[in-house]
C-alpha cells in the first residue's frame, strides 16, 4: 500500500519521542471504543485492498503503459516492447495532443472558471438576502441540471439544439442553425456551465452566509456601495472558499467525459478535449501505449492542481487558529 | 462501597507532557470528593485514569482493596457520568438507563423493571419512552445519574458535574446532588473547576496544579488556611488580596502601613524578612475615618453584590479589594481606611502559609504544615 | 416624504460628519436619485432573475412535455396529454432490463463502498495506526488525481486481464474503488465530529468493542451512512464511461448507456421511448435528492471541509 513512511514514534504507549506539540488531552487520538490496533487493521483492510486494486495499481500500470508501444491488436499487442520515453517525446510533439490541450484549456478555463464559478457567485450574491419561493425555485432549477444523469442532460441538448426542430432555435427565431456544427466548442461550454452552476452556487452561498452581517453593516454604515461592500468585506473573508471552488471545479471540468456524449469530439475534432482524445486514441484507434502515455500527462496535470489546492489548503489551517 | 487509593500515580503524554505527576491519594468509603483546579492541571486526567479510560505510565490504582491499575474500565465497578452526559441519542431513557444491565446479560423484562425503578427514585417516570433530545439540561443530567446508579457500582465518578447547566438549574442541581450522594453513601469522585462548587459539594478538597496536588483539606481549611498563594489565590469568589510587606518592630510593613502580625506567629519571624500578608476581601473592614493599622488607598471602583459592595482601592501597596455593607455610600475618589481582621490575617513565606490550622479542623495533612515555627 | 428621505439620507451618511443639515431642496432631489436608482436595481433583479430561469429551465421543457405528448418531436411544446408513451417504454426490453441494471450495479456499489468506507473510517478516526497521516494525505490526493478518464486504459485492460469485461461484478469492483477514497474522507470527517464520551461511556459500563460498535457508533452514525449511500448511489447511477467501458452486451449495460445508444443509433430517434426513458431514469435521483435534503438538509460535503 501506498505508505512507505516510517512507523510513528508517538505510538509507543508510553514512549517519550515523536509527537511535538502533543495536547495534554489529545482528544483526536482516543481510542474511545478500545478497538485496539489489530481490529483497527483488519477494518481498514478491505477499502484498502479495493482501492489498491481498482484504483492505485491502474494509475501506475498507466505509467508502465506509457512507456511500451502497446496496441490493442496485431503484432504489439501480443510482445509489447519497451520504447522508453518515446510516447512521451511523441505526444509533446504531435499536433493533435497540442490541439486537444488547447480545447481543453478553453473548455476549462470558459466553462468552469469564467462560467461555472462566475454565475454560480452572482445567483449566490443576488439571491443571498432573499427568502421565499423565487429563490426556491431558482435553486431547484439549478440543482436539477447538477443531479439529471449525464446521458438525459445530453439529449436534452442534442433536442434543445437541434438544427430543424430544436427548441432554442424556435425560442430565437433562428431556424437551420446548427449550433453543435457551427458553434461546437461554444455550445460544450454553454451546456457545461448550464450543468455544473450549482455547485459553485452552493458553495458561495454557504460562504456568504459565514460573512458576519455586523461586518456588512459596519461598511454599509460607513457608506459603502454593493461593489465596495463585496471588495472590502466579503472577498477576503471567502478567499479560501473561491481557492477551493476554482480548483475543484477545474479538477472536474478537465477530466469530464460527458462532452462526449454531445458531440463525439466532432465536428472534425473541433470538441476533442483531453478525455476524448485518450478515449478515442487507445480505444477506437487501438494505439494502447501512446494513449496511456497522454493519460499520464493528463494524471500529472491533475497532480499538479490538487498539489497546489491541497498545499494552499495546509497553508491555510495553519494560518487559520491565529 | 470502597475506598480509592492511588500511589506515586504518574500519567506522561507521548511529547513528555506530564499531565499527573506523583500522585498519593487516599479517598475514603463514602466520601465526597472533589478534584478542583484550573484547566490543564491534570483532574480531568486524573478522573479518566481512575475510570480506566487512560492508562497511568506508572503508579497504582486501587478501589475496595484490590488493585484495578491493568484492568479495562469495564471491570472496575466504577459508573462514570461525563460532563456532556453522553446519553445515547438513539435510545429512549429506559433504555438508556437500561444499558449497563444490558451489558451485563441481564434478561429484557428485568432490565426494564430496574430502570422503571431507578428512574423513580429520581423522579423520571414520566420521562422514560422519551428521547434524551427531548429532556431539559436538568432531566437529561438525572438520567446520566440514573444509568450510573442501575448498576450499582463500588464508585461514582462526575467529570464537571454542573457545567452543562445554566446559573439557575446549577444550584437546584448542586442541592440534588449532595442529598442523593448523602442518600446513596457511594464513594464519589468529581471534577470541576469552580471552586464555588467544590466547596459547597465536597466532604474534602484536592487543589491541583500542574499534574500535582498542591493542598488537600476539608472546604473549611482549604476556605480559611490556603497552604500557599496558588490556592489562596484560586479559592474564594472574590481573589484574597496578597500584599508584599516585611517585618518591622513586631509588625508587617505593607507599603507604609503597619499591620498586625497574625496570632501566634509573632516567634518565628525575623526583623526585615519579606513576606506576603493575605487577607480576604470579606476580611477587611472600612474604617469611617483614619485609623491605625489600615491600608489607605483611594476608592476606585465600586462593584454592587446585591448585599454588600466590593470595593477596589488603589494605594501605595497597589490595588486592595474589600466588601463592605451594602448601606455603606462610598464616591469614586474618595479617601477609604480598610482595617484587616487580625483572626483572619494570613502570612505566606515564599509562596507557603506560615498560619498553622486548628487541630480540629481536619485529620488530613497539609504540605507546608509544619513549616511555621 | 421629505423627512423620510433625511432620516434614511443621515443613516447612511458616514458617522461623524459634522456640517449643517442639508438643504431641503438637495435632499428632495437625493431622494428622487436614490429612489430612481433603487427601481432600476429592482428592474435589473428582476430581469436577471427571468433570464436565470429561462436559461435553466428551457432545456428542462422537453424532458416536462414529451413523454406525455401523443405525438412528441424535439421541440418543447405544449403536449396533447397522453400515457400512451409509457406503454412503448413497458414494451421494450432492453429499456427495462437496463433500468434494472442500473439498479443493481447502484445497490452493489452503495453497499460495498458504504460498508468498506464506514469501517475504515472509524478505525482511522479511532485508531493511531503506523503512516496514518501519510495514508489520508494519499488517499485524498487519490481521490482526485485517479479518474476514471485519466486512467481508462488500465483500468480496461485490467478488467481484460481479470476476466471481466462484460461482468456486471468489475464495474461494480471498478466504481467502489474509485469512490472508496472520498467516501473514506467524508465518514471520516463526520466521526470525528461525533463526541468520544458515548463510546466511552459504554466502555465504563463494560462494553466490548465490538458491541460498542453495533450498540453505539453504528446508530449514532447513520445520517452520515446514509449520506454515503445516497451519493454513491447517485454517482454510479448516472456513470456512463466505465460500463461504457467495461460492458459489451447490451443486455447487461445500464441506463446510461443504453440511453445513449437509443439517439446515435442513426436514422430517427424513437422519441415516444427517449422521453419517457428519460423521465423514469431521471426520477429516482430527483426524488433520492428531495429526501436527503428533506430529511437531513442538504448538507455541503464534495471534499470541503468545514
Amino acid at each position: 500500500m501506498p505508505t512507505t513512511s516510517p512507523p510513528d514514534a508517538g505510538l509507543a504507549p508510553r514512549g517519550a519521542g515523536g509527537q511535538a506539540g502533543a495536547a495534554p488531552r489529545p482528544a483526536r487520538d482516543r481510542d474511545a471504543a478500545g478497538l485496539g490496533r489489530p481490529r483497527a487493521a483488519a477494518f481498514v483492510t478491505p477499502a484498502l485492498l479495493l482501492i489498491a486494486a481498482f484504483l492505485v495499481f491502474p494509475a501506475l500500470w498507466t505509467i508502465y503503459l506509457g512507456l511500451t508501444d502497446y496496441r490493442l491488436t496485431g503484432l504489439a499487442a501480443a510482445d509489447p516492447q519497451m520504447v522508453g520515453l518515446d510516447n512521451f517525446t511523441d505526444a509533446l510533439k504531435d499536433d493533435s495532443f497540442s490541439h486537444s490541450l488547447g480545447l481543453t484549456l478553453q473548455f476549462v478555463v470558459g466553462s468552469a472558471v469564467i462560467g461555472q464559478a462566475g454565475l454560480g457567485f452572482l445567483i449566490a450574491w443576488v439571491m443571498r438576502n432573499r427568502r421565499g419561493a423565487l429563490r426556491r425555485l431558482v435553486e431547484a432549477l439549478v440543482l436539477t441540471a447538477w443531479i439529471l444523469p449525464s446521458s438525459v442532460i445530453a439529449f436534452l441538448w442534442i433536442a434543445l439544439l437541434d438544427r430543424d426542430d430544436g427548441t432554442l432555435n424556435a425560442a430565437l427565431h433562428t431556424p437551420g442553425t446548427a449550433w453543435l456544427l457551427e458553434h461546437p466548442m461554444l455550445s460544450i461550454i454553454v451546456f457545461n456551465i448550464w450543468r455544473g452552476t450549482a455547485f459553485s452556487m452552493m458553495l458561495y452561498a454557504a460562504a456568504l452566509g459565514n460573512v458576519p452581517p455586523s461586518h456588512l453593516e459596519t461598511a454599509r454604515l460607513a457608506g459603502a456601495s454593493g461593489w465596495q461592500q463585496l471588495r472590502d468585506v466579503v472577498f477576503p473573508r471567502i478567499r479560501g472558499h473561491i481557492l477551493t471552488n476554482l480548483l475543484l471545479i477545474s479538477l472536474w471540468t478537465f477530466n469530464d467525459f460527458t462532452p462526449f456524449l454531445l458531440t463525439s469530439g466532432g465536428p472534425e475534432d473541433k470538441t476533442e478535449v483531453m478525455p476524448v482524445f485518450i478515449y478515442k486514441l487507445a480505444l477506437s484507434n487501438g494505439e494502447l501505449g501512446f494513449g496511456a502515455a497522454i493519460s499520464v500527462l493528463m494524471l500529472l496535470i491533475n497532480l499538479v492542481i490538487a498539489v497546489v489546492y491541497m498545499t494552499l489548503l495546509r497553508r491555510r489551517k495553519e494560518d487559520a487558529p491565529a | 462501597m470502597a475506598d480509592i487509593s492511588m500511589a506515586a500515580l504518574t500519567k506522561v503524554y507521548p511529547g513528555g507532557v506530564r499531565a499527573l505527576d506523583g500522585i498519593d491519594l487516599t479517598i475514603a468509603d463514602g466520601e465526597f470528593f472533589a478534584l478542583l483546579g484550573p484547566s490543564g492541571c491534570g483532574k480531568t486526567t486524573l478522573l479518566r485514569t481512575l475510570a480506566g479510560l487512560e492508562t497511568a505510565s506508572s503508579g497504582s490504582v486501587g478501589i475496595g482493596g484490590r488493585d484495578v491499575t491493568a484492568l479495562p474500565p469495564g471491570r472496575r465497578d466504577v459508573a462514570m457520568v461525563f460532563q456532556d452526559y453522553a446519553l445515547f441519542p438513539h435510545m429512549s431513557v429506559s433504555d438508556n438507563i437500561a444499558y449497563p444491565l444490558r451489558i451485563q446479560k441481564v434478561p429484557g423484562a428485568t432490565r426494564r423493571e430496574k430502570a422503571a425503578q431507578t428512574a423513580a427514585e429520581l423522579g423520571l417516570t414520566d420521562y422514560l419512552d422519551r428521547r434524551p433530545g427531548q429532556l431539559s439540561g436538568g432531566q437529561q443530567q438525572r438520567v446520566a445519574l440514573a444509568r450510573a446508579m442501575a448498576c450499582h457500582p463500588q464508585v461514582f465518578l462526575f467529570d464537571e458535574p454542573l457545567s452543562n447547566l445554566d446559573a439557575r438549574m446549577r444550584l437546584e442541581a448542586r442541592t440534588f446532588l449532595k442529598r442523593l450522594q448523602r442518600e446513596l453513601g457511594v464513594t464519589t469522585v468529581f471534577v470541576t473547576h469552580d471552586q464555588a462548587e467544590a466547596l459547597a459539594l465536597a466532604d474534602r478538597i484536592a487543589v491541583m496544579e500542574s499534574g500535582r496536588i498542591r493542598q488537600l483539606g476539608t472546604p473549611a481549611e482549604v476556605f480559611r488556611y490556603p497552604a500557599n498563594t496558588f490556592v489562596a489565590s484560586f479559592i474564594g469568589s472574590t481573589p484574597m488580596n496578597l500584599l508584599d510587606g516585611q517585618v518591622a518592630g513586631g509588625r508587617i510593613d505593607v507599603a507604609g502601613a503597619l499591620l498586625p502580625v497574625p496570632e501566634g506567629l509573632e516567634e518565628g519571624l525575623a526583623e526585615g524578612e519579606k513576606l506576603v500578608y493575605g487577607i480576604r476581601p470579606e476580611y477587611l473592614g472600612l474604617a469611617e475615618g483614619p485609623a491605625e493599622g489600615a491600608l489607605r488607598g483611594a476608592v476606585r471602583v465600586v462593584e454592587n453584590l446585591g448585599s454588600a459592595q466590593l470595593v477596589t482601592l488603589e494605594g501605595e501597596s497597589g490595588f486592595v479589594q474589600a466588601v463592605v455593607d451594602e448601606d455603606r455610600r462610598l464616591t469614586p475618589g474618595e479617601i477609604g481606611h480598610a482595617v484587616p481582621r487580625r483572626d483572619r490575617a494570613l502570612l505566606y513565606r515564599d509562596g507557603e502559609l506560615l498560619n498553622r490550622a486548628p487541630a480540629e479542623s481536619g485529620p488530613a495533612g497539609r504540605p507546608g504544615e509544619g513549616e511555621a515555627a | 416624504m421629505s423627512t423620510e428621505a433625511t432620516t434614511d439620507l443621515e443613516k447612511h451618511s458616514s458617522p461623524g460628519r459634522g456640517g449643517p443639515p442639508p438643504d431641503p431642496s438637495a435632499t428632495g432631489h437625493l431622494a428622487g436619485l436614490a429612489g430612481a436608482r433603487q427601481a432600476v436595481r429592482r428592474i435589473g433583479f428582476y430581469v436577471f432573475c427571468c433570464l436565470l430561469l429561462a436559461f435553466f429551465a428551457l432545456p428542462l421543457l422537453w424532458l416536462a412535455c414529451a413523454p406525455f405528448d401523443r405525438t412528441p418531436t424535439i421541440t418543447a411544446s405544449l403536449p396533447d396529454f397522453t400515457l400512451q408513451n409509457f406503454d412503448t417504454l413497458f414494451d421494450n426490453p432492453y429499456a427495462m432490463r437496463s433500468l434494472g441494471n442500473s439498479l443493481l450495479l447502484a445497490a452493489g456499489t452503495g453497499v460495498l463502498v458504504v460498508v468498506f468506507a464506514a469501517l475504515a473510517a472509524y478505525a482511522l478516526s479511532r485508531v493511531r495506526l503506523p503512516g496514518r497521516d501519510a495514508l489520508l494525505y494519499t488517499l485524498l490526493l487519490l481521490s482526485s488525481i485517479v479518474t476514471g478518464t485519466a486512467a481508462m486504459v488500465p483500468l480496461f485492460n485490467l478488467a481484460f486481464e481479470l476476466h471481466l469485461i462484460d461482468s456486471q461484478l468489475g464495474v461494480i469492483l471498478v466504481l467502489t474503488g474509485g469512490l472508496l477514497p472520498s467516501a473514506i474522507f467524508i465518514l471520516k470527517d463526520f466521526m470525528d465530529g461525533t463526541p468520544r464520551s458515548y463510546e466511552e461511556s459504554a466502555q465504563v459500563f463494560g462494553a466490548s468493542p465490538l458491541q460498542i460498535v453495533r450498540h453505539v457508533v453504528v446508530p449514532l452514525v447513520r445520517p452520515g451512512l446514509a449520506t454515503i449511500a445516497v451519493w454513491s448511489v447517485a454517482q454510479v447511477w448516472g456513470n456512463f464511461l466505465i460500463p461504457f467501458l467495461l460492458l459489451r452486451s447490451p443486455e447487461k449495460s445500464p441506463a446510461a448507456v443504453v440511453m445513449y445508444t437509443f439517439y446515435t443509433e442513426g436514422g430517427q430517434p424513437d422519441l415516444a421511448l427517449i422521453s419517457t426513458f428519460s423521465l423514469l431514469y431521471s426520477l429516482p435521483v430527483v426524488l433520492m435528492f428531495l429526501l436527503v435534503s428533506s430529511r437531513y438538509g442538504f448538507r455541503f460535503h464534495g471534499g470541503i471541509k468545514r
